[in-house]
């Protein structure tokens, strides 16, 4: 079973539009992963039902008895993240600073302080329209923990692949480097890189790549919206052939893009001259995973 | 008391950074102004304001380091760590630096002073100047995760150093959990820039939310007008949200974009929405 | 002695999984008994992160004097398992365990 991630360094190249065609031409064959947990859109274009919906825990918060406290300001001495204050004569944890690490509850001299398990986001369990399974999962506002959450979502997705039989995960992932995007390439044994032909496309790419190259997973690269500039289009080109990153296709800007989007479609599943691309692109990828 | 301004969105690619700098830009030939990119994984402002660099630090975090002359192997700090970052392996103490969240607790409560925290470069700040303008860039390591801890000593540093600035506008990651919830900390606007997509609706509506339980007035700019349909205006009515500017998709500001360049000095529309944001800013908090 | 493997499998003609922390399986060959056995390392292979730190806890408590691998651990459970006296061995990429196994006895690998 192959697990396909699909990745950008910088936001707004299109990376969730073609993860999403991507899904619609792997059809039945594939489960879907929505790793992009803080801003999640794949549901805009697959209409999943949100069959199934699961609390996700992860880390936790302190709370304090008040009626045990003493008010000795030991905890807010020891709190690296300043998560406890001493407001209206009372010791307060400020739950959006709490980083769940305990000290404080091993410096409470009269055990007036517990950690307890923290609800970061819900997970949902979908069928979409092109018959098989969507995880996706919405975080909680301003909650930590994103990459754990990302974990979970693609460990659901690949228990329901190995359960059905499929032969892919198609996971849409976030941007950026840090954590979640840690979290979506973990397992992965392929990369889907959309970009852009701008400075901060390329800048963000390079970014990325490093990041991939640590995990060693082969990797391939379409270039979104290549008529927006050519030049860098062509630099990108020679980025990807020092780097060894298979160069998948150009894409040029095209507003039958958004008009899909609007009518909550894929650009395969709409009248264009993409859906031979894209299909296309499916199948180039097929060939490079590994057997 | 400096004005703080954060540039943000629920989506990527909606036009934070155009924004951010060419706002910057644009007030900086008036007065004095601050530039900050917080968007610490994926700093771009850069590209776009060519400066003089005028300082550069390294950004540490604090990791405990096993001395294991001074440890009794007491096996403590494996039981107190909530993160699996320090474990005891029979007779070795691992310390795995990813996993640490710099709390403290087993290098100050280790009774034989066996963990003493070292200093990890995670990133670096570096502070440049054009004209009135003086613009910090953030940048996180490639290989460390955590985008927040460099956020707020970003925060810090603008704070210690650079208060006597009275117009600061901070550029600030996509997305809505807690890198975007450190980064709009102490702003006393948030302008969020969205597009009248599907995706930029869904996005902005999270982006709201997410500003409206961190207390922050919220001001929103559409970018890329045009190219969808009125769903994110009819939102703004509906919720009462003032739309600060409209900026209608033009190929040419896509262009000059791509190219690094900034673009309000060219193209009229940009210049116009830069106006009418400095207006609501006037009209509301006469800063 | 006993020699560990990371395996995408449980037998001999099983390849070796290059990765550590998120290795498949731990199969562990016992030289004396000439038994070998295998522990899935789903739970581990599926965290976030902690996954070199989570297997490096079980190759530790299974005890072997050896362990052959593709990439390696990373430094730190590289040096905690070292610091027990355990040789570790990499590059045994694109082989089976009884071929990794074979290049270890003729000092074909190259020791961490």
């Amino acid at each position: 079973m192959n697990e396909i991630v699909v990745l950008s360094g910088k936001g707004g190249t299109g990376k969730t539009s073609i993860t999403a065609s991507l899904a619609v031409l792997a059809g039945n064959d594939a489960v879907i992963a929505d790793c992009d947990v803080d801003a999640a859109n794949m549901h805009l274009l697959l209409h999943p039902d949100f069959g199934t919906t699961v609390e996700f825990y992860s880390g936790e918060i302190a709370v304090i008895n008040q009626a045990q406290c003493t008010r000795c300001r030991k905890c807010e001495d020891a709190c690296r993240f300043n998560a406890i204050v001493y407001l209206d004569k009372k010791m307060q944890v400020i739950p959006i600073d709490c980083e769940g690490c305990g000290y404080c509850e091993k410096v409470c001299p009269t055990g007036a302080i517990s950690m307890l398990e923290r609800k970061s986001g819900n997970l949902f369990v979908s069928n979409i329209k092109t018959g098989t399974k969507m995880v996706h999962a919405r975080l909680d506002i301003g909650a930590e923990n994103s990459g754990k959450l990302v974990a979970r979502v693609k460990n659901e997705a690949k228990s329901l692949a190995v359960a059905t039989n499929k032969s892919f995960i198609i996971i849409d992932g976030a941007p950026g480097i840090g954590c979640p995007v840690v979290s979506s390439l973990a397992g992965a044994n392929y990369v889907v890189l959309v970009t852009e032909p701008t400075m901060s496309g390329l800048h963000d790419l390079k970014r990325i790549c490093a990041v991939i190259a640590k995990f060693r997973i082969k990797a391939g690269c379409i270039i979104n919206k290549w008529d927006l500039n050519e030049e860098k289009t062509t630099e990108i080109q020679q980025f990807l052939y020092d780097e060894q990153i298979k160069h998948l296709a150009d894409i040029p800007y095209d507003s039958s893009f958004t008009n899909a989007m609007t009518e909550g479609k894929t650009i395969v599943e709409i009248q264009s001259p993409y859906q031979e691309l894209l299909q296309r692109i499916w199948n180039d990828i097929k060939t490079q995973l590994p057997k | 008391m400096p004005f703080k301004i954060a540039i943000a969105s629920g989506k990527g690619g909606t036009g934070k950074t155009l924004l951010a700098t060419n706002l910057a830009d644009y007030i900086s030939q008036r007065e004095d102004t601050l530039l900050v990119d917080l968007d610490v994984e994926e700093p771009n402002d850069f590209i776009f304001i060519e400066g003089t660099q005028v300082n550069r630090v390294d950004q540490v975090k604090m990791i405990p380091s096993w001395d294991e002359g001074q440890c009794t192997l007491c096996g403590l700090c494996s039981k107190i760590c909530k993160y699996h970052a320090v474990i005891q392996l029979g007779t070795f103490i691992a310390v795995f630096n990813e996993l640490c969240h710099s709390c403290y607790a087993c290098s100050e409560l280790c009774p034989a002073n066996a963990l003493p925290m070292q200093a990890f470069k995670m990133g670096e700040t570096r502070t440049m100047s054009k004209g009135r303008l003086t613009f910090i860039e953030s940048r996180l390591e490639i290989g460390e995760e955590q985008a927040v801890p460099l956020i707020r000593k970003t925060h810090t540093m603008v704070d210690e150093r650079f208060h006597d600035i009275p117009f600061q506008i901070f550029d600030c990651p996509p997305g809505t959990s807690c890198p975007v919830a450190a980064a709009t900390r102490h702003a006393d606007l948030v302008i969020l820039v969205t597009e009248p997509t599907p995706f930029g609706l869904n996005d902005l509506k999270l982006a709201v939310e997410t500003m409206q339980d961190l207390g922050k007035p919220v001001g929103v700019v559409i970018n890329r007008d045009g190219i969808g349909n009125s769903e994110v205006e009819d939102f703004c009515k509906r919720e009462q949200l003032p739309v600060l500017a409209k900026i209608p998709f033009d190929r040419e500001i896509a262009r000059r974009y791509s190219k690094g360049e900034l673009v309000y000095t060219e193209v009229n529309s940009v210049i116009s929405a830069l106006d009418q944001i400095m207006k609501f800013v006037q009209n509301h908090f006469n800063p | 002695m006993k020699i560990a493997f990371t395996s995408s499998g449980t037998s001999w003609t099983s390849l070796i999984d290059p990765r550590f922390g998120r290795t498949e399986f731990i199969v562990v060959y016992d030289e004396e008994k000439q038994v070998i056995s295998a522990i899935d390392n789903s739970k581990v292979k599926n965290v976030a992160h902690g996954a070199g730190s989570a297997t490096a806890q079980m190759v530790f408590e299974l005890n072997p004097g050896v362990l052959i691998t593709g990439n390696g651990p990373g430094e730190t459970a590289s040096n905690a398992l070292k610091h027990h006296h355990m040789k570790i061995f990499v590059n045994a990429h694109d082989m089976t365990l009884k071929e990794a196994y074979e290049h270890y006895k003729n000092g074909e690998l190259k020791e961490v």
